[in-house]
């Protein structure tokens, strides 16, 4: 307890420090998925094998949607690594709908080539092809690229296999615990710690063009919020004001921050802070707490939790100010908002019947969609496409990771090596 | 003489911190804690006191519990407290050289923001107090960990009664 009064915090570059224990995932699949084959690529280059098994990693995307099956290698009746060479007959036989070949051709020291070709084996044609340059270091997202193009062209849905998570853990560490800040790819892959310190980090939250995160540190026993850029580790503090300084959430043009301010009084209440000048302006003076505020894609509006009304419940006010208004009615308990990039649904904490679950909303409808069956599930976050959710739940007495459709179809444990993992936040999609 | 006190208070404070789960059991060994002894018996490895026979300073606020626990969705001081609170507010009111943080702590139920301002709520009502009997502004401040730091990690009732909680840390 007494090593509590000393401080260590330390902030690492993203490329800098990889974590050792990556996230394993576990698919726990409710709809009948597609069968489907990815052949192993070909691989021509100076050393016996590919630096990278680029068909293992989109194999691994598909099945962890929940939506396809890729079958065995045993089961292929032939393996063509281009698409010249593919038998539409053979692999109506064996039953599959779609077909993917590629190869890996090797053009300098670190230089490569990734092309693949997906194939409707019904249709007899190529639905998409596409070659890509890549190095030893960007192969993996190159492979993901490639899985989000076979995803897109087979659902219609835009694929966040090249996206990323970040989440807080905590570990056990003598009397106390370490906290870390950790931003993986969005399979639990490439784990780099970014941020770790003795005192909590708490509410990540991205910036639109994912190269910064947002987040609280209680470094010094008092909170404060920062801002990290992700390749360099430099990071500002934006906001350490007496009292609270919590609940970031980055407006839609990355410009300003919405946070939740206490002051000495403790009367938590949302604030827009303008990042470059510091400034801020108070959106809400009610006697209650009012926090986790987090913009509507457009702008317009900002979504918040308030206790107004006696217990939690979700608010929205215009973002240049107004009066604010009920959204959430169904249960006692709604709370940490957070709203779907394509601006229709909102996702909370909702209590049902004594547990703590994932609910969303469908804005228009209104209506309520219970999404997760644990006791103590937090922290919604919708994927870029909308389409899919992560959160955290609890196995045993640690936090672990899931995801779940949208539509509550398809859901899917990341389990964590170590730790109690919470607080994950899907990234936007990448630029390219 | 009151930096041994201060010290004294301060170390109290974080072994009072330390066993969240009986706050309120006396040591049942009082002799554990005396420093020396009789028979030449070796103490902690600190060596021979290098000022000879000396006397130990009794702690003026040996016992002086440093964590109040809530009710459920509670931020009320409970009756039984607030005797306790009054008599940190004297040790307060006392010495201005003293400063006491408040930090506010919530169960692991529901989102970990919302905690963040129970757990405040519960800091500002023995702020009230404090400022009520006295003690001056400059003298107190408060932060809220929420459900971050439990002190007791299970997921039972008592697991979570022992975690609503306020801890006064005394600081310089």
């Amino acid at each position: 307890m007494l090593k509590k009064l000393r401080l260590s915090v330390f902030v690492m570059a993203f490329w800098a420090a990889q974590a050792s224990a990556e996230l394993v995932i576990d698919v726990q699949g409710i709809a009948q998925p597609t069968p489907v084959a990815i052949v192993p690529f070909g691989w021509e280059g100076n050393s016996p094998h590919a630096p990278l098994d680029v068909a293992q990693v989109i194999i691994d995307d598909l099945r962890r949607s929940g939506r396809f099956a890729p079958i065995a290698e045993r089961d292929m009746l032939q393996k063509p690594t281009d698409g010249t060479d593919v038998d539409f007959q053979d692999w109506g036989f064996v039953g599959v709908e779609a077909v993917v070949v590629g190869n890996v051709v090797q053009t300098g020291a670190n230089a490569y080539t990734l092309q693949f070709q997906l194939f409707d084996v019904f249709g007899r044609r190529q639905l998409v092809g596409y070659r890509m340059p890549a190095s030893r270091g960007t192969m993996r997202g190159a492979a993901h690229r490639a899985a989000d193009m076979i995803y897109e062209k087979l659902t219609g849905i835009r694929g966040v296999f090249g996206t990323k998570v970040a989440y807080i853990t905590a570990t056990k560490q003598g009397d106390g615990r370490l906290y870390s800040l950790i931003v993986s790819d969005q399979d639990g892959a490439n784990e780099h710690k970014i941020m770790e310190s003795t005192d909590p980090i708490m509410s990540p939250a991205w910036s639109p063009d994912s190269r910064q995160l947002a987040y609280v540190s209680f470094e010094g026993s008092k909170s404060s919020i920062f801002i990290q850029t992700l390749r360099s580790g430099n990071r500002f503090r934006v906001s350490s004001r007496p009292g609270i300084n919590g609940a970031p959430s980055f407006s839609p043009d990355g410009r300003k921050l919405v946070v939740t301010l206490g002051g000495v009084d403790g009367n938590l209440d949302i604030h827009i802070l303008d990042i470059t000048s510091r400034r801020t302006r108070r959106l809400t003076t009610h006697r209650a707490i009012d926090t986790e505020g987090t913009w509507s894609p457009d702008g317009r509006y900002i979504y918040f939790t308030s206790d107004r009304s006696g217990g939690p419940q979700i608010y929205r006010i215009l973002a240049n100010g107004g009066t604010p208004e009920r959204i959430t009615f169904e249960g006692s308990y709604n709370a940490r908002p957070r709203l779907s990039p394509d601006g229709t649904r909102l996702a909370m904490v909702h209590n049902d019947r004594g547990n703590f679950r994932i609910g969303v909303m469908n804005l228009e409808r209104k209506d309520l969609l219970v999404l997760s069956n644990g006791r103590q599930d937090e922290s919604p976050s919708f994927a870029p496409n909308s389409d899919i959710l992560i959160y955290a739940t609890r196995q045993g007495r640690d936090g672990v990771l899931e995801t779940v459709s949208a539509d509550g179809l398809i859901r899917q444990k990341m389990a964590s090596g170590e730790g109690d993992v919470r607080e994950p936040v899907w990234s936007p999609f990448p630029r390219f | 003489m009151s930096q041994l006190k201060l010290f004294a208070i301060v170390i109290l404070a974080a072994l009072l911190a330390a066993c969240p789960g009986n706050p309120a059991i006396d040591d049942p060994d009082p002799t554990d804690t005396m420093v020396g002894g009789s028979d030449g018996a070796s103490t902690d490895g600190m060596g021979n006191d290098p000022f000879g026979s000396g006397e130990l300073i009794p702690d003026p606020n040996e016992g002086l519990q440093v964590i109040i626990y809530f009710d459920f969705d509670s931020s009320e001081v409970r009756p039984q407290d607030r005797d306790l609170v009054a008599r940190h507010a004297t040790q307060l009111g006392n010495d201005s050289r003293y400063r006491a943080r408040l930090e506010g702590h919530a169960d692991e139920r529901g989102s970990r923001e919302y905690n963040i301002g129970l757990g405040e709520r519960r800091s500002q009502a023995i702020r009230q107090m404090l400022l009520i009997q006295g003690v001056r502004a400059a003298q107190i401040s408060t932060v809220s960990f929420g459900e971050e730091r439990p002190a007791s990690d299970g997921s039972s009732e008592s697991d979570y009664a022992q975690n609503r909680r306020v801890e006064i840390v005394y600081t310089k």
